[in-house]
Formats: structure tokens, C-alpha cells, sequence
């Protein structure tokens, strides 16, 4: 028998257990419409993570990156990237975003692999755009552009045409073919 | 009654009115390569580099609707080795270009290529860090499509005009291409042997601005640089 479940905002009930359980100052709270946003730093986001896995059934629906340099209204003192991780528990259908803050010159965060083992190929997604490290990822290599790229297309300081990695090409021409 | 023969005398060369030698009926006197590049034109073998929504009409001009078979092209390959006419359709990413040129080396000669759609003729609106701009940067293109895409019909008029310049172009012995391409290729080779100068145009001043290059130094100067 199933039931229809909707998303629907996390009861504070939970968020209160969560804070209990984890104590203050592990992470801090911030809500848009239904979304609930916990910020965490990087130095705990994988015990924040495993204690949601195991005492609260969240589990990872979506990883991904986002580059805030030049951001209207944000403060210079917060980080340039921030990592997004959406969880869902499939038993209550309550949502959860866990962020992370990074910032240049070498923005790394510990890896989620050994909580959710999906998390592998979005680490390297992002890795691939924003150039985060994920410390501890057990193939951290570029998904989607070649090999021998070597710039982060979705920083925003990353030129709009993209122009510089076309170049290179050998060009076939009817001589040689 | 003596019956004389049907048929016509072959014209002498210059000075002499007659060749002596007798043509019988039915006798077409053309050039060898004239009868190569009609049967050539008339069976072009495409290949379809369908990567995009103009892949879908690509395949509408397959169709019975408007039929490439009524100019001989029906025949669609998906092995380099058996076709001569490669149809880019859709855009083309850099991780892609490498494939592609694999895939157009590969083809036999005598081969021609269509670039079909504004992506593949110029990158379109993806203007972006992943899409090549323009496939003729990279391998040597005889007839462009524009449109976004292009109407089937655009894509019969380019095949006409293909079979048009294969019927201009080419020998029996190899195709040479058009005069104009050939000149535009020897350009070509010229500036890619000659000693490298820096990019100085004004529109790639800010290139480097970042520092996201790639080895392999500033770009050169010429009439087909890549941009």
C-alpha cells in the first residue's frame, strides 16, 4: 500500500531534535519558503551528516556548487562558494539542505563518499565546475570536460565566451585528409 | 540499296574539319571526368553527424515526406568507411571535435562535407567554454545550412548544391575540391608553418586576462583564426 507523499517543510519538532542532538554551534539556520537550510562548517559537515543518516533516515538527493563572488547584497566576509546537499527522508518526506562554505584560495571540504556513496559522481561534478576539493574522494577527476582542461567554467570570474580552450586544435584541412 | 550507317563523324583537332573517325548512333562525347563527377554527384553516400534537433530533420528529409532519395542520398551509413558526404547536424562540443575529425579522416576519398544548422556552421547561441564555434575551424566544410533549424527543404537545396560542385569540382584521379577552397587551404598551410606572431587583435586583448589557457602559447594572427 502507498501512500501519496508531498514535500513538505520540516517540522520544527525535528529540528529542535536535531539541535539537541548535535548541540549548539555545530551549525546555524536559515529558511526560504519551505526550504530549510542548515550551514555548516567543513570541519563537521561529515559528523553532521552521518548522525542525520543514522538518527534522523535522511538520505543525499542532490550535491552541487554554487559561486557567490561579485553576489549583490552578500557580505565580503562569507565564503565565495558554498556546497548544497539536499536530503530527504523517504519515511516523512521532510527536506533538509545542509551547506557548506568555501572560499579561494584552496577551497576544500571533506568528502561525503563514506556517508552516501552516491555523492561520488557530484563531487566530481562540482569539482569539474567550481574546482572544490572533496578531501578523502576516492577518484576525484573531471566528469564532463577533457582531461586536459584546466580552468573551472562555472566560477564566475571564468570568461562568459569562453574563449581561450578552443584554440588548440589541430585543423583538419583537405591537404591532409 | 546501300544502307548507310547512323551516326556522325568526330570534329578534328584544330585546323582539320574531320577526325575520321566515325561516331555511331547514340555516341555522347564528353570528358572522362564529366562522366565520374555525374555519377558521383548522383550517388552521394551521407553520413550523418546528427548531434542535435537538426538530427531530427535530417531524418524528416530521410522520409517519405520529403525524400533526400530523389537525389540519390538516401543512403545513410553510420560507418565513416562507406560514406562520402558528411552532414554535421547540431552543435558540436570541443570533446566532441576530436571524434569528429577521427570520423572524417576515416572516410574515404573523394568526400564532401555540409554543415548544417547555425550551430554547426557558426556554434549559434551556444557561445559558451564547451562548444566549438563553427565545425569549419577544424575540418574543411563545401556547403553550409543556416537556419535553427533548418527546414528539410534547405537541406535538399544544399544537397543540389553539393551535387552542383561535384560536378564542378574533382577529377576521376581525386578530388582537388574547388579552386576557391584550394586557394583558401594553401592560405591556410601557409599560416600554420609560418613562425608564430601573439595574438595582438583587439578583440582577444582580454584572453588571458584570467590566465585560463591552455599550453600552447598565444594563438596566431591570420584570416582563419580560431576564436
Amino acid at each position: 500500500m502507498t501512500t501519496k507523499q508531498t514535500s513538505k517543510p520540516l517540522p520544527d519538532a525535528t529540528l529542535a531534535r536535531i539541535r539537541k542532538r548535535c548541540g549548539e554551534g555545530v551549525f546555524s539556520v536559515s529558511s526560504h519558503l519551505d526550504n530549510l537550510r542548515l550551514y555548516v562548517p567543513g570541519s563537521k559537515l561529515v559528523e553532521l551528516a552521518t548522525i542525520l543518516r543514522d538518527e534522523f533516515g535522511f538520505h543525499l538527493t542532490e550535491l552541487g556548487g554554487a559561486d557567490y563572488l561579485g553576489y549583490p547584497g552578500r557580505s565580503p566576509a562569507s565564503h565565495r562558494f558554498e556546497v548544497h546537499y539536499v536530503l530527504l527522508n523517504y519515511d516523512t518526506a521532510e527536506r533538509l539542505i545542509l551547506k557548506s562554505g568555501v572560499s579561494d584560495p584552496d577551497p576544500t571540504l571533506p568528502t561525503l563518499v563514506p556517508v552516501w556513496l552516491g555523492a561520488g559522481w557530484m563531487e566530481r561534478e562540482v569539482f569539474d565546475m567550481y574546482g572544490i576539493v572533496f578531501q578523502g574522494h576516492p577518484d576525484l577527476r573531471r566528469i564532463l570536460m577533457p582531461e586536459e582542461f584546466q580552468s573551472f567554467p562555472l566560477r564566475k570570474d571564468y570568461p562568459l565566451r569562453g574563449r581561450g580552450e578552443r584554440h588548440n586544435f589541430e585543423r583538419v584541412t583537405r591537404e591532409d585528409s | 540499296m546501300a544502307v548507310t550507317p547512323k551516326g556522325f563523324e568526330l570534329p578534328g583537332k584544330s585546323g582539320k574539319s574531320s577526325s575520321g573517325v566515325f561516331a555511331p548512333e547514340g555516341t555522347i562525347v564528353t570528358s572522362l571526368d564529366a562522366v565520374v563527377n555525374w555519377c558521383r554527384k548522383n550517388s552521394l553516400w551521407p553520413m550523418p553527424f546528427a548531434t542535435a534537433c537538426c538530427g531530427i530533420e535530417l531524418m524528416a528529409v530521410g522520409s517519405s515526406r520529403f525524400d533526400i532519395a530523389r537525389f540519390g542520398a538516401e543512403v545513410m551509413r553510420f560507418s565513416p568507411r562507406q560514406c562520402d558526404l558528411m552532414i554535421v547536424a547540431g552543435r558540436v562540443v570541443m570533446k566532441m571535435m576530436p571524434v569528429l575529425q577521427r570520423i572524417w579522416l576515416q572516410m574515404p576519398e573523394p568526400k564532401y562535407a555540409i554543415s548544417m544548422g547555425a550551430c554547426a556552421s557558426t556554434g549559434g547561441i551556444f557561445d559558451t567554454y564547451a562548444v566549438v564555434q563553427g565545425v569549419d575551424r577544424f575540418i574543411p566544410i563545401d556547403v553550409y545550412i543556416p537556419g535553427c533549424p533548418p527546414r528539410p527543404e534547405s537541406i535538399l537545396r544544399a544537397v543540389m548544391d553539393m551535387q552542383s560542385k561535384v560536378q564542378k569540382g574533382g577529377s576521376a584521379l581525386g578530388n582537388q575540391g574547388l579552386p576557391e577552397l584550394r586557394q583558401m587551404e594553401e592560405q591556410l598551410i601557409q599560416i600554420r608553418t609560418r613562425a608564430g606572431l601573439p595574438g595582438v587583435a583587439t578583440e582577444r586583448a582580454d584572453e588571458s586576462r584570467f590566465g585560463y589557457r591552455l599550453p600552447g602559447g598565444e594563438s596566431l594572427v591570420g584570416r582563419t583564426e580560431t576564436r
